[in-house]
């Protein structure tokens, strides 16, 4: 135990460290994984009848297992970093059960759009929807507070909405994404209309925040436009700004007539998320809660971490493997889902 | 209201309405590998129909559980940041574990399980479903893990107020957590057993004959008959195990309050905390003593050794716990009745097994006290666990961290807030969760059975989309 313990240098440093990478990659998994599919139902008000049918077919062998990397994130703050997790939930106490609420409908909407009598069906539809949305409002919401550091005046305030609607936006362009790699005819038609919409929205809210953190935090500015960071940092808007160029084209393009390059949008979205992610990640480092507490001070004890990394490494692995599985029974574009 | 009061009552509600879900899935996904393996070994589709039915209850369920669930893995935070900061160390593993080895199991295999049937090989398909009932026992296992380290903690040393982690073998194998995962885990049985028997005789007396419905009617009854003798004998072992290691909910599940022998057994009593002695007493002489010391002059704890020298309790409410113990243990007896019962007709009639009138199977009467006793699982579940967590107060570690300590301080109108909230949801999402079953129940009485696929049919929008 102690020999692993010192395996890669001061424990106090290194496992700290791994849960932070292991906590982001969570974060980034459930952004990219969930946010496709609040997305496609944020979308849900646009399409016909059918059409959601497909729609819900597309993400319904997945969503279960997308919301679980929302679980392992907020349980890896929770185990890893207890003293941040009482600290941002206690502060986010509103907007997290607003979300909360958000998931509980849409999740029970799913199951009771098809099994309650269908008379009701519209209303579950539009249950879908409304918790979709609000399940995507309150995380912007919740990741603006986050930005500006967890302050509660109406600056702070103002910029969540604006992040909360930007963040909705983000989710319904790689939902619409999902949709164009997933759907055909008029369903992709459709999705292309829509992602080039929130292709608009996801600009706007790379740029928002790209504005508003080094103005809110001057430790971060100073971490992007001191010398050299801001020129070994360049590659990172340039690659941006590049990626949206090529998503552009891309939407303009599509649907193909043989529908070889229906994927390019989607795995698009994924790289500006992953971008986007990246730079969130380097501005905030090394603090889990901005600017009062680095993730060395609020991390449990070494003991207990190695505990938990040496089951992370044995499990995850086919926790990944099996996600693969399930992708590739369920590859190819969504027929309607039947239990038979 | 204060603060600690109404989080108190929030995350009850919560927990209390999860824990509902999961009670079906952990059981409802072995019987669905049984109806799967034996459609398997016969080829028979009554197997398979009752498979197709019961699958939606499964996933209807397992829907409610997992969102339920997400709900309380934030309320750690956002209202019980002590609980984190001071036995993190120890819970924080024990989560973690169960979010790896259960969580994702079950998730993903379950999108395999409920729509994959016509896409991967059968083998697959029933590997998927048993994935999914082991997901679920994974995750009662680590669940009650914890929860047991929270009444009977061991394994451990405190630094500075936190707990560090000394044994986890300790931990894991803490000394009630054999008896609590396994009651637990019969009363799941439990419950999918009278769920399962309940809603078929309610099809069976809306005039259903598909065998399916007899063969989905005679699992319950059976599973039921064989699982409560089963049950009452771990549940007294249970309460051995909680005499030894946490007298004082004992003493309150007794409403005994003075340490001595010869103790009743009270059938009925208004347990009085502020005269603290109990009013309108209808007992068993010496019933007590003879349960848990098992002679007649057993010295039974009481509550007055849990007094703190200022006066304060530290012992549980008495006239909670008291009464939920007896709620428990009389739905315990009317399952036993009611399923025995059923088992002698069913034994007796034996050679009408396989008559197409369906209530030649069992008399009507006995049908009816099936839809009665459809939810009595859940009753007896949350009795029982209301039993043994407010028999844990004033202690949310015993011994180690009480409830207040751990508490946020979250302005008490906000929690009323989210309170008001989380309860209009949960008891809307709970009248439609029952109210579709039986329409679900109803539905597939009217239609015969439920809707066969054509052979290696392929997924065409003709199917009926996610059902």
């Amino acid at each position: 135990m102690d020999t692993l313990l010192t395996l890669f240098g001061d424990p106090n440093v290194w496992l700290p460290i791994t849960f932070a990478v292991l906590m982001g990659a969570s974060i980034l998994i459930y952004v990219v994984l969930d946010g496709f599919d609040l997305g496609v139902g944020i979308l849900f008000p646009f399409a016909q009848p059918d059409e959601k049918d497909r729609m819900i077919a597309s993400i319904g062998p997945f969503w279960d297992a997308n919301e679980t990397w929302l679980v392992l994130a907020i349980g890896l703050l929770l185990v890893a970093f207890p003293a941040a997790h009482g600290t941002i939930l206690t502060a986010l106490y509103l907007p997290v059960a607003i979300m909360l609420i958000g998931l509980i409908l849409r999740g029970v909407a799913f199951e009771f759009r098809v099994k309650a009598p269908p008379r009701f069906k519209p209303h579950w539809d539009t249950v879908f929807w409304l918790g979709s949305l609000l399940t995507a409002l309150s995380q912007g919401f919740m990741l603006g507070l986050y930005i500006l550091g967890l302050a509660g005046d109406a600056i702070s305030l103002g910029f969540a909405l604006l992040t909360a609607v930007f963040l909705a936006a983000g989710y319904a362009f790689i939902g619409a994404a999902w949709l164009i790699m997933k759907a055909e005819g008029d369903l992709q038609a459709k999705a292309v209309r829509w992602a080039k919409r929130g292709l608009v929205g996801v600009v706007g809210g790379m740029a928002a925040i790209s504005l508003a953190s080094p103005l809110a935090s001057p430790r971060i500015f100073q971490k992007w436009f001191a010398f050299p960071e801001i020129v070994l940092l360049a590659p990172m808007p340039i690659m941006a700004a590049v990626l949206i160029t090529v998503l552009w084209l891309a939407l303009r393009h599509l649907p193909d007539s043989r529908d070889r390059w229906s994927f390019v949008p989607f795995v698009g979205a994924i790289a500006l998320f992953i971008l986007a992610f990246a730079g969130l990640a380097y501005s905030f480092y090394p603090f889990v809660v901005p600017d009062q507490l680095t993730i060395y001070e609020a991390a449990s004890a070494p003991e207990s971490l190695l505990i938990i990394l040496i089951g992370t490494v044995f499990v995850l692995p086919a926790i990944i493997g099996y996600t693969a599985l399930s992708y590739t029974v369920f590859r190819g574009k969504a027929r309607e889902l039947t239990y038979s | 209201m204060e603060t600690l009061l109404l989080s108190r009552i929030q995350f009850g509600a919560n927990i209390s309405f999860h824990i509902l879900f999961p009670t079906i899935t952990i059981a409802l996904g072995w019987v669905l590998l049984l109806f799967k393996l034996r459609f398997n070994a016969t080829g028979e589709e009554r197997w398979m129909d009752a498979y197709r039915f019961w699958v939606k209850v499964f996933a209807l369920s397992f829907a409610l559980g997992v969102v339920s669930g997400i709900t309380m893995s934030f309320q750690f935070g956002t209202n019980w940041p002590g609980f984190m900061e001071r036995v993190g160390n120890i819970a924080g593993p024990l989560l973690a574990y169960e979010v790896l080895t259960a969580f994702f199991l079950e998730a993903v295999f379950l999108g395999i399980m409920l729509f994959g049937f016509s896409r991967v090989p059968g083998w697959l398909h029933t590997l998927a479903t048993f994935l999914v009932a082991f997901g679920t026992t994974m995750s009662a296992f680590w669940s009650l893990v914890l929860n047991s380290w929270m009444h009977t903690p061991v394994g451990f040393e405190l630094r500075d107020g936190v707990a560090h982690a000394t044994d986890w073998f300790a931990i894991i194998f803490n000394p009630s957590m054999p008896y609590r995962l396994t009651h637990m885990l019969i009363a799941s049985g439990l419950t999918v057993s009278f769920l399962i028997a309940g809603l078929s005789a309610f099809r069976l007396l809306l005039g259903d004959r598909d065998k399916s419905v007899r063969t989905a009617l005679k699992t319950g009854g059976v599973l039921a008959a064989m699982l409560i003798p089963v049950q009452i004998f771990v549940g007294d072992l249970h309460g051995l195990n909680t005499l030894e290691y946490q007298p004082q909910k004992v003493a309150a599940m007794e409403g005994n309050w003075e340490t001595r022998g010869n103790v009743p057994l009270l059938l009925f009593a208004l347990p009085d905390e502020e005269a603290r002695e109990n009013r309108f007493e209808i007992g068993v002489p010496n019933g007590a003593s003879l349960i848990l010391k098992h002679h007649a002059d057993g010295v039974v704890p009481g509550l007055n050794d849990f007094v703190a020298e200022d006066g304060t309790p530290m012992h549980p409410p008495v006239s909670l716990v008291f009464w939920s113990f007896r709620i428990m243990v009389g739905v315990g007896l009317a399952m036993l009745a009611l399923s025995w019962a059923s088992a002698f007709l069913l034994w007796r009639n034996r050679r009408n097994a396989d008559a197409t009138e369906p209530r030649q199977t069992l008399n009507p009467w006995v049908l009816r006290g099936f839809v009665a006793m459809t939810f009595s699982g859940w009753l007896a579940t949350l009795s029982g666990w209301y039993t043994t967590e407010i028999g844990r107060q004033p202690w949310l570690v015993n011994g180690v961290l009480t409830t207040a300590e751990a508490v946020a301080n979250v302005p008490a109108p906000m929690v009323l807030s989210t309170l008001i909230a989380y309860l209009a949801t949960y008891a809307a999402l709970l009248a439609i969760y029952i109210g579709v079953l039986f329409y679900l129940a109803s539905r597939a009485a009217r239609t015969g059975r439920e809707p066969r696929p054509p052979h290696h049919a392929p997924a065409t929008p003709m199917a009926i989309p996610a059902e």
